[in-house]
């Protein structure tokens, strides 16, 4: 595995992946907004969650982008479309079954069964994340693309 | 439709909302000011509101809360008495990061106060400009949801709510006494929503708006007559302020009309410059530091994009505002068309506003505050640009759509410019000003003020230079110290514009022309007046028994519009209008320190250059 080119290229994609969903948000495509929902699981203040959720939004993109790059040094090589490929599996996941269970992790997300309480107000993604706007699935699906399509496109397999 | 001065105000720093005294949300515009509407029945009956009031016919009275903007209607009916509370909830910057909050709610809280009444709420939103019907789903728990364009609007009730065919929700409850009932409203449109629950968080979220609301006034200091009139319009220009940014804007509505079934009907959700010194002085004046530090920020933030040009209006981040548009599927208020977005005055000349800026920086150094070098810069650039540009016509305060003119006002506000920089020169804060050309020019318009703009037959300054015109607007010749308020030449000016623009009780018409037929007083205009005699052109009680008169004009929770009906009384124009309050402010400022005996005001006298340069 190539070490150094799994960092730079998954910090890339997470960043054009963070440009493109901040894109949809202002064009007022999606009301989703991944650093902020993470950076609510360890903070109510507005200001903070943004700047928190940054940084574990950021880390994350690594730690993701290293699943991408364990696929493309198993299959011996890295191309865009193969890339693009598991962005889209990634973004199905994500919108499927990791928008269902993130209720029970997040500690400020209300239910959808019980609403809002005192400590639990942030509005539920629900399925496939329609709560945050129709449009909300394709532009996590064109996000996770471009995100595995920039590391296809970049990534240097070791074995190659 | 209810009529103008039948609303009260509610907002939180970003926008605003209107309630009418029978209970209904009849403005609203989200996420800020100057954002399309979700309610706007206020210019179309069609075009959104949200109702709360008894179903059994009532008679309504109302009150903010003590020292916020928090509103209490009562209705009384056969049966028992409602109050409904109205507030969109504010938090200080601690509770912002300890709890998660809402960008953007309206909170109403009702609770019967004896007997038993049947209430009824009608939600019908209607956003932009009432265009869009959008479709309301039940989310169960979550509330009601309406997607719009521009965002998410949910509500939520801990009363049974049904959603019709018509894109509306109703709900009824029979309260008894003690009985409660919260409605929350909230708006999303970057971010997952914020859904606060009801019942106890919904009071402490009212408990928390209060106690900021009291907390904000508590620092106002103020000790003259009509007390609670200067609170008020304290509180009703704090509404109008854009939090983010420091912006005031002139109003919280667009088109409301100056004249009932005319056409004279404005966008007033933007920020003009005209405004600037008087409302910084009335904050500074009252002790509100941190608003008019913020707002003189914003000035030279907002203004650096067109310097040495400056622009007549701008929108709450600094930006050109939205080109002017009618929109002509809304009926207006009573019948008052066109309906106007964007404002075409922003293409407009108004020389005076380089005063006004300069001015209100002047204002701000007074108050211990400094500049920067590169402000320093612009000042001088500002100066530059009235040295070249004040012999031409504009179009003046009032921003008529006649055409351009030689306005005294404008050329007054050039003269103030120059002087002010000087002063600011004089002080070691304007390091390498061009002291020659400022003092140079500053002594040209005032000879071209003084030989052109006064009228020996008329026995009176003019609105225009040669010309036989009035305009109230020369009142302000006292209160930029171009006039000792006490001379002769302005006891005359003032005593013709009483004669020839005044209505009863010190009301006051800004001018009589073609450009406005049928309009009515302007509140500032009036209050001006005040200021005038409380300079010194008149006696002390003449300026206080006038205040007191004038100040009976508000409506019953103490808002003024931009103008007032002299016959009827009614509130007419854009509501609630800053400029009116800020009026109020500097005239009960001016009567205060003319009542304690102290001097005149440092902005009414001449600087002591210019004093010596005339041989004084």
């Amino acid at each position: 595995m190539s070490v150094g080119s799994w960092l730079l290229w998954g910090f890339v994609a997470t960043i054009v992946l963070t440009t493109i969903m901040s894109g949809t948000q202002g064009l007022r495509l999606t009301r989703m907004n991944l650093p902020y929902m993470l950076g609510t699981m360890f903070t109510p203040s507005r200001d903070r969650a943004k700047l928190l959720g940054f940084a574990v939004h950021l880390v994350n993109g690594w730690v993701f982008s290293l699943l991408y790059v364990a696929a493309f040094e198993a299959w011996g090589r890295a191309t865009w479309w193969l890339g693009a490929s598991i962005g889209l599996v990634h973004a199905a996941f994500v919108l499927t079954a990791g928008m269902r269970i993130l209720p029970d992790l997040h500690p400020r997300m209300a239910s959808e069964t019980h609403g809002p309480t005192v400590t639990r107000q942030l509005e539920p993604p629900g399925f496939l994340a329609l709560n945050y706007g129709v449009r909300t699935p394709l532009s996590a699906l064109a996000a996770h693309a471009v995100f595995g399509a920039i590391l296809g496109a970049f990534y240097r397999v070791a074995s190659g | 439709m209810e009529r103008i001065g039948d609303h009260a105000a509610i907002g939180n720093g970003r926008a605003a909302a209107l309630v009418s005294r029978g209970g209904s949300v009849d403005w609203l515009c989200w996420p800020r000011f100057d954002s399309p509407s979700v309610f706007a029945a206020l210019v179309d009956d069609a075009a959104g509101r949200w109702t709360l009031a008894p179903t059994a016919p009532f008679r309504s009275e109302r009150r903010y809360l003590p020292g916020t903007n928090v509103l209490e209607t009562r209705f009384v009916t056969a049966s028992g008495a409602l109050t409904v509370t109205d507030f969109m909830p504010v938090a200080s910057p601690e509770e912002q990061r300890r709890l998660l909050l809402p960008d953007h709610e309206l909170v109403r809280l009702v609770s019967c106060e004896g007997g038993s009444v049947e209430l009824a709420t009608v939600f019908e939103p209607r956003p932009d400009y009432g265009r869009e019907r959008p479709r309301l789903r039940d989310a169960g728990e979550l509330g009601l949801r309406a997607e719009t364009r521009s965002g998410l609007l949910t509500l939520r009730a801990d009363l049974p709510l049904a959603i019709d065919g018509a894109a509306r929700a109703t709900g009824r409850a029979v309260l008894r006494a003690g009985e409660t009932r919260h409605l929350s409203l909230s708006y999303a449109d970057e971010w997952p929503a914020i859904l606060p629950p009801l019942g106890a968080p919904t009071r402490e979220a009212l408990a928390r708006t209060v106690r900021w609301w009291q907390g904000w006034v508590g620092q106002l200091r103020y000790d003259g007559p009509a007390r609670e009139a200067v609170v008020r319009s304290a509180l009703a220009l704090k509404l109008l302020v854009y939090a983010p940014s420091g912006a005031v804007v002139a109003a919280a509505t667009t088109s409301l009309p100056e004249r009932v079934g005319g056409e004279l009907n404005w966008d007033y959700r933007f920020c003009w410059l005209r405004d600037a010194a008087l409302t910084v002085r009335a904050l500074f004046g009252l002790g509100f530091r941190d608003e008019a530090e913020a707002f003189v920020s914003w000035l030279l933030h907002s203004t650096r994009l067109t310097q040495p040009e400056l622009r007549v209006l701008y929108d709450v981040h600094g930006n050109a505002p939205a080109r002017e548009r009618t929109l002509d599927h809304l009926a207006g208020h009573r019948g008052s068309r066109p309906v106007r977005v964007g404002n075409g005055a922003a293409d407009q000349l108004q020389l005076d506003v380089y005063g006004e800026v300069i001015d209100a920086v002047t204002h701000f150094v007074r108050s211990g505050g400094t500049l920067d070098r590169e402000t320093q810069r612009m000042l001088c650039a500002l100066g530059d640009q009235v040295c070249r540009s004040w012999q031409g016509p504009d179009e003046g305060i009032w921003e008529p759509r006649s055409g351009r003119g030689h306005n005294t006002h404008s050329r007054v506000l050039c003269w103030t410019a120059l002087d002010r920089l000087l002063e600011l020169h004089a002080k070691g804060h304007l390091c390498s000003a061009p002291v020659e050309l400022f003092e140079r020019s500053r002594a040209a318009i005032r000879r071209d003020v003084e030989e052109h703009a006064w009228s020996a037959r008329l026995g009176s300054y003019t609105a225009r230079l040669g010309g036989e015109e009035l305009d109230a607007a020369l009142l302000l010749l006292a209160w930029y110290g171009f006039e000792d308020a006490r001379s002769e030449r302005m006891r005359a000016t003032f005593s013709r514009i009483r004669e020839r623009l005044g209505a009863r009780d010190g009301l006051l018409y800004r001018y009589r022309s073609g450009d406005s037929p049928g309009e009515g007083a302007f509140g500032i205009c009036s209050f001006w007046g005040v200021e005038v005699l409380a300079l010194g052109a008149g006696s002390a009680q003449e300026a206080r028994d006038t205040f007191e008169r004038l100040c009976r004009f508000s409506n019953d929770v103490g808002l003024f519009a931009e103008e007032i009906d002299p016959v009827t009384g009614e509130a007419l124009g854009n509501f609630p209008q800053a400029f009116t309050h800020v009026g109020l402010i500097n005239a009960a400022l001016s009567l205060e320190q003319r009542l304690r005996g102290e001097g005149t005001l440092p902005h009414a006298v001449r600087s002591r250059a210019e004093l010596e340069e005339a041989g004084a």
